[in-house]
This record gives C-alpha cells, sequence and structure tokens, in this order.
C-alpha cells in the first residue's frame, strides 16, 4: 500500500551524519514490512559526492547548488512537497536535530498529514505504522498510529543503528530542480566553536556539572577535582545558559560530542540532548540526588548522593589513592 | 520593534511523572509546573531587543495552571503588556495552539506590524508534534528560523544565530516581520525579586482576548502512554559519600584513569 519514502540526507560541512544511515534504516525496515521505495533526499552546495554513500536507498534525488549551502525551511519544504507528490511518498524521515527543526512541522502542514516527533522506535503492525516518541525529557514514552502509513517524522538521533542504513551499493542519482523564490532567510556564514581555552573533545577525563552544581562558585570546585584527575569540566546547557562556563564546554545535541575514558557527571539529569553527546564515553560514572534520574540509564555507575559533598571527598580519595 | 513572546507553562521534570488511568496522559493531580526553559530565555532576548532597538514587548500564553505568576513575573521583568487566551492549554494539540496565536495576532490583539518578532522557546518538553514556532511561521506565512541563540537588529533587519550540532553556529539574515523560535538569550535571563512581582499583581492587569479554539484541528491520537523501562545499566554505589567516593576511586585506579 505505502509507496515512497523520502529520507532527508543530514550533512554539515561536507560530512555525512550518522542520523542520516540511522533514517535509511528505518525507511529500509518499513519499506521492507510495506513495500515502496526509498529516496534519499540530498541538498547541498558541493554535495554530489556524497551521493555514493547513500547505497542504502533506492534512488538519490539530488539538488546541487550554491543557494543550498545552508537553506532554510522557506526553500526545504516547497522542495519536498514536489517530492513528496512526484514519488507518491507517503512518510517522510527528517533527522531530529538542530538542522531540521521545524521542516517536518512545516510539510505537515502543507501536506495535511500529521507530524510525529522525538521517534525512537518505530514497527509495523497489522498494516499500521506504530511510532514510539520520547517525551518530558526523556521520562515519558507514548505510541502513535499512522493508520493508511502517512506522516512526517522526525527520528531522534541515536534511537536506531546506523548499520542498517549503510551500504556499498551505488544508488542512481537523479537531479531535481529546486523552485525558485526569493528567500527572507539567507544563510551568511558559519560560525566554528571557540576551542583556545580547552577543547573538551580532546580530553580523555572530563567532570561534567548540570544544574544540581547550584551556582557559579561551585563550578571551582568541579575545576580543582577535574586537575586532580587529570581532566577538564564541561557541563550541560543549562550551566552555560546561566554563564558559568563558556559555550566551548557544552556537552550534548548543540554542543560538544566527546567520549573520554571518565565522563563524571554530577548534578545531571540526563536528557536525551545532553546524553546524545556523551553517551560514547567509556566508563560513565553518575551522581545524582533522584534515583531516578535518567542520567542512570546511561551510566556504568551510579551513586545517589549530593555531588556538592562528593566532590571534595572523591579528590581527597583520589589524592591519597595517588600518594600510595 | 513589535516584540510578542509565548509563554508555555511545562510540567516541572524534577517531579515524578505518572500515567493517568486512561493510559494515554498525564496523570495532573501531582503535577507541578513550570515556564517552559527557553520561553523564559525568548522573554529576555526581547528584553534585551527592547533596551538595545526600542519597542513594545507583549507576552502571551493559553491558560494553564500557574500561568498568571508567569505572565506577572514577566511584566515584572520589563514586559509591557501580558495577555491571556483563556482556553485550556492542556486540551488543544499543537496545531490547534498554533493556529489560535496565528488568530490572535492577526485580528487586533496582537497585530503583525512590519517590525514585528514574534518568539516562541524553540521548544517545549511535552510535544510529540513538533514546534508551535514553525507552524506560527507556516500560519502566518512569515519567515521562521528555530534553536536561535542570538538576535541582532540591523538595517531593519535581523542577524541571527542559529545552533547546529558540535558547538557550530550559523549566521542568517532574516526579513521582518518573522518568527524566531529562540533557544538561548545572550545573557542568562534576569532576576527578579519577588517583592517587585508581587507589586506588579497589584499594580498590573493581565488583559484577556477571547479566541475560539479552531474546530478542526484534531491532535494526534495517542495510543499509549507510559514510562520508559529503565534499563538500570548503572551499578549502583552504596554506603555513606566517603564510601562512595572511596569506591570511585579505586574503580579510576583498577582501570589506569588515576
Ligand atoms: C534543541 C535543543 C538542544 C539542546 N541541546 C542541549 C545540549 O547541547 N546539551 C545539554 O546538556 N542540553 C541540551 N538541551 C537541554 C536539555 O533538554 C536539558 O534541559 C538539559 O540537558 C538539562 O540539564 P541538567 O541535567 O543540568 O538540568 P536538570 O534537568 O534540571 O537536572 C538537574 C539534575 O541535578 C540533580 N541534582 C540537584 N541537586 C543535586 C545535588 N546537590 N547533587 C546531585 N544531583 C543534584 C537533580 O536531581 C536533576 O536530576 C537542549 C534542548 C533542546 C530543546
Ligand atoms: N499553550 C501555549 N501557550 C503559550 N505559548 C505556547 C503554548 N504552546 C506553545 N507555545 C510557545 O511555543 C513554544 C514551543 O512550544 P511547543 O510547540 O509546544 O514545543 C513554547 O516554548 C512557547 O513559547
Amino acid at each position: 500500500m505505502s509507496t515512497g519514502i523520502l529520507v532527508l540526507v543530514e550533512h554539515l560541512k561536507g560530512t555525512m551524519a550518522d542520523i542520516t544511515f540511522e533514517m535509511l534504516g528505518v525507511g529500509r525496515k518499513v519499506a521492507a514490512a510495506q513495500g515502496g521505495q526509498v529516496h534519499a533526499v540530498l541538498l547541498g552546495k558541493n554535495v554530489a559526492a556524497l551521493a555514493t554513500r547513500l547505497g542504502a536507498a533506492d534512488s538519490v534525488l539530488l539538488a546541487d547548488e550554491p543557494s543550498l549551502e545552508q537553506s532554510s525551511a522557506e526553500v526545504i519544504v516547497p522542495l519536498l512537497q514536489q517530492l513528496m507528490a512526484q514519488k507518491q511518498a507517503s512518510l517522510v524521515l527528517l533527522g531530529g536535530t538542530n538542522a531540521s527543526f521545524g521542516l517536518g512541522v512545516q510539510l505537515s502542514a502543507r501536506m495535511k498529514v500529521p507530524f510525529v516527533n522525538f521517534c525512537k522506535g518505530a514497527r509495523v503492525e497489522g498494516g499500521s505504522l506504530v511510532l514510539t516518541s520520547q517525551l518530558f525529557s526523556g521520562k515519558i514514552l507514548s505510541d502513535v498510529k499512522l493508520a493508511d502509513g502517512k506522516g512526517i517524522v522526525s527520528i531522534y538521533p541515536g534511537a536506531f543503528p546506523a548499520e542498517a542504513g549503510r551500504s556499498d551499493k551505488t544508488p542512481p542519482v537523479e537531479k531535481v530542480a529546486v523552485p525558485p523564490g526569493s528567500p527572507k532567510v539567507v544563510f551568511k556564514r558559519y560560525i566554528e566553536p571557540d576551542t583556545s581555552d580547552v577543547d573538551i573533545t580532546k580530553q580523555s577525563v572530563l567532570v561534567a556539572v548540570g544544574r544540581g552544581i547550584q551556582n557559579a562558585d561551585n563550578i571551582s570546585l568541579a575545576e580543582d577535582l577535574a586537575k586532580t584527575l587529570g581532566g577538564a569540566v564541561c557541563a550541560s546547557r543549562p550551566v552555560i545558559d546561566q554563564g558559568w562556563l563558556p559555550l566551548s564546554r557544552q556537552v550534548g545535541k548543540s554542543g560538544m560530542s566527546v567520549a573520554p575514558k571518565l565522563y563524571l557527571a554530577l548534578g545531571i539529569s540526563g536528557a536525551p540532548e545532553h546524553c546524545e553527546g556523551m553517551k560514547g564515553a567509556q566508563l560513565i560514572v553518575a551522581i545524582n540526588t533522584d534515583p531516578k534520574a535518567p542520567i542512570f540509564d546511561v551510566a556504568h555507575y551510579g551513586a545517589n548522593a549530593d555531588c556538592l559533598e562528593i566532590i571534595e571527598l572523591l579528590k581527597e580519595a583520589v589524592e591519597k589513592k595517588k600518594t600510595k | 520593534m513589535n516584540l510578542i513572546v509565548l509563554l508555555k507553562m511545562v510540567p516541572d521534570t524534577v517531579e515524578e511523572l505518572n500515567v493517568a488511568s486512561d493510559g494515554k496522559s498525564l496523570d495532573s493531580e501531582y503535577l507541578r509546573f513550570k515556564l517552559n526553559d527557553p520561553d523564559e530565555h525568548a522573554l529576555e532576548e526581547a528584553l534585551l531587543l527592547k533596551e538595545r532597538a526600542g519597542g513594545k514587548v507583549t507576552v502571551v500564553a493559553l491558560d494553564a495552571p500557574e500561568v498568571d505568576d508567569a505572565l506577572f513575573m514577566a511584566l515584572a521583568k520589563g514586559a509591557d503588556r501580558a495577555v491571556k487566551i483563556p482556553a485550556d492549554q492542556a486540551s488543544l494539540g499543537t496545531v490547534a495552539t498554533a493556529r489560535m496565536f496565528a488568530t490572535f495576532l492577526a485580528s487586533g490583539g496582537g497585530q503583525i506590524t512590519p517590525d514585528t518578532l514574534v518568539l516562541p522557546g524553540s521548544q517545549a518538553i511535552d510535544d510529540l508534534e513538533g514546534e508551535v514556532a514553525a507552524y506560527l511561521g507556516e500560519a502566518l506565512s512569515l519567515p521562521y528560523v528555530g534553536v536561535v541563540s542570538s538576535v541582532s537588529p540591523v538595517n531593519g533587519k535581523v542577524v541571527v544565530l542559529k545552533e547546529f550540532s558540535g558547538g557550530m553556529r550559523g549566521e542568517f539574515e532574516v526579513t521582518l516581520p518573522a518568527v524566531l523560535g529562540i533557544q538561548s538569550a545572550e545573557k542568562p535571563p534576569r532576576y527578579v525579586p519577588v517583592a517587585k512581582v508581587r507589586a506588579v499583581m497589584k499594580s498590573a492587569k493581565i488583559e484577556t482576548a477571547d479566541i475560539a479554539p479552531p474546530e478542526s484541528a484534531k491532535a494526534l491520537a495517542v495510543e499509549r502512554m507510559y514510562k520508559p523501562e529503565v534499563a538500570g545499566r548503572a551499578q549502583i554505589l552504596e554506603g555513606t559519600p566517603e564510601d562512595i567516593a572511596v569506591r570511585i576511586a579505586s574503580l579510576l585506579a583498577e582501570r589506569g584513569i588515576i
């Protein structure tokens, strides 16, 4: 019954993002159950070469133009709308990323099909597509059914295996034209993160502080501990937003992705947007006063304790170990 | 500038969340509400823009628990007008909510002038169907950018920074009027003493704008709502804080980290 499935390819500055393969994997799974073809939509400036990596798709729909370097919703949405009609696509998969933010909503409004956000599970059940979304910072799940398989779905990064969407095949490429228009949102330039202070992606030990650290003065305690451990301090978003640490120290969806040997999470709840940036750490130890904090699902070791108390005691304990 | 900020109350996730007996919604009995984090930043960004470029800040909200507190807090911080639309936020889906705001803005209530910036938060945590900001852009045929962390007026337009991943940001020039989903303000949201909020509660008024909910905009039907199975991956270290610290130090030593 279902026909086309469109996957909007994500890449940033010439690098393919893993979410692309995760989405292609989901597309393949749905196509296997319901039939239909998977089309990868590749938009950007100088991106044609990336098409060879999209072999998991049945075809690549390519628009490679300078004006598409970082295009806004007003350019991408009409294009996706046109492609949905052309390919009789009933399902569109988008990345749940900052880059694709808002696209799904606008496309759904135009095509009059539902939009489902934060999707981290998908299965075909009796002919319907059942999607599981994660709400309230990961504390609640909700299932919705797309009875006729029609919808726009935003796929949560890291929720599906990327391997399922990789292939060595060379897909056929079809060029598509961008509908004309004079955009009111114009991309000017990228601004790189300033890591002249400390590059947290290169540290093997990170002491990460969240809202549980409570105030700016306590940051220096975490810094002392980090020094003792031979690492640096990083943080969740609220700490950065409060101005307690610079933007270059933020870990997560909008911040850095890190994979240190040790990630010591102090007073961090473990919201999905945070975990996205740190779940690859080799050893995750979390201290949180809330025994039900989601961070304990990604941590290897945890303790229900006041992080301010632990900081001091741990510093002493580490110093003692070192002098032994 | 005509700055319009949308404020939404969301359940405080510091409290335990439970599913109601219908298995399709949150149990509202013990829910505590707070202002959605990004909205606090949207308000701050609006106040900063008013200080820099002049103008008026209007805050608008649908009815929700404790929403009056949030509206008075905004007035105390420097908003010029607070408007409440007396329709229950909880009973409306995202699409209906966006349509109501669109109606409000298209009517005399909000009014979109050539120097209007509509500033919702970039996203709320309770949202199955996505972002009001993008729907509003669509419904009002206005340009939209989301995940914005800085807005500067330049020659009748605004230059905004949008966050990507890896700490990378993109600079965009946006023609006004426009809708910007604010993720964080350039400065931490200002603090306002409780005494000042109390004073404003006595002296200022919240306006009401009667907007009928749209009939056709149905929310997605939730089949089932449930708590995630706790993966329980972490091995929990028990004991006094001293014991815990010593255990962690040993773990690090065993792994050659220290
Ligand atoms: C588009 C978008 C992008 C985002 N990008 C990012 C990002 O890049 N990085 C990021 O981190 N977030 C990001 N977020 C925000 C994210 O959703 C969460 O709001 C944020 O991660 C929460 O930070 P937190 O855990 O420090 O605070 P909270 O969720 O408030 O948690 C604080 C925790 O501290 C615990 N605690 C309190 N006191 C103590 C104490 N004394 N000792 C020990 N524990 C204590 C509490 O139990 C609680 O679990 C983004 C959100 C959006 C919508
Ligand atoms: N019921 C509401 N009342 C006021 N503002 C809202 C409401 N719903 C959404 N918004 C605004 O839209 C933003 C995004 O919310 P959401 O679309 O629910 O993710 C919020 O941060 C608010 O600024």
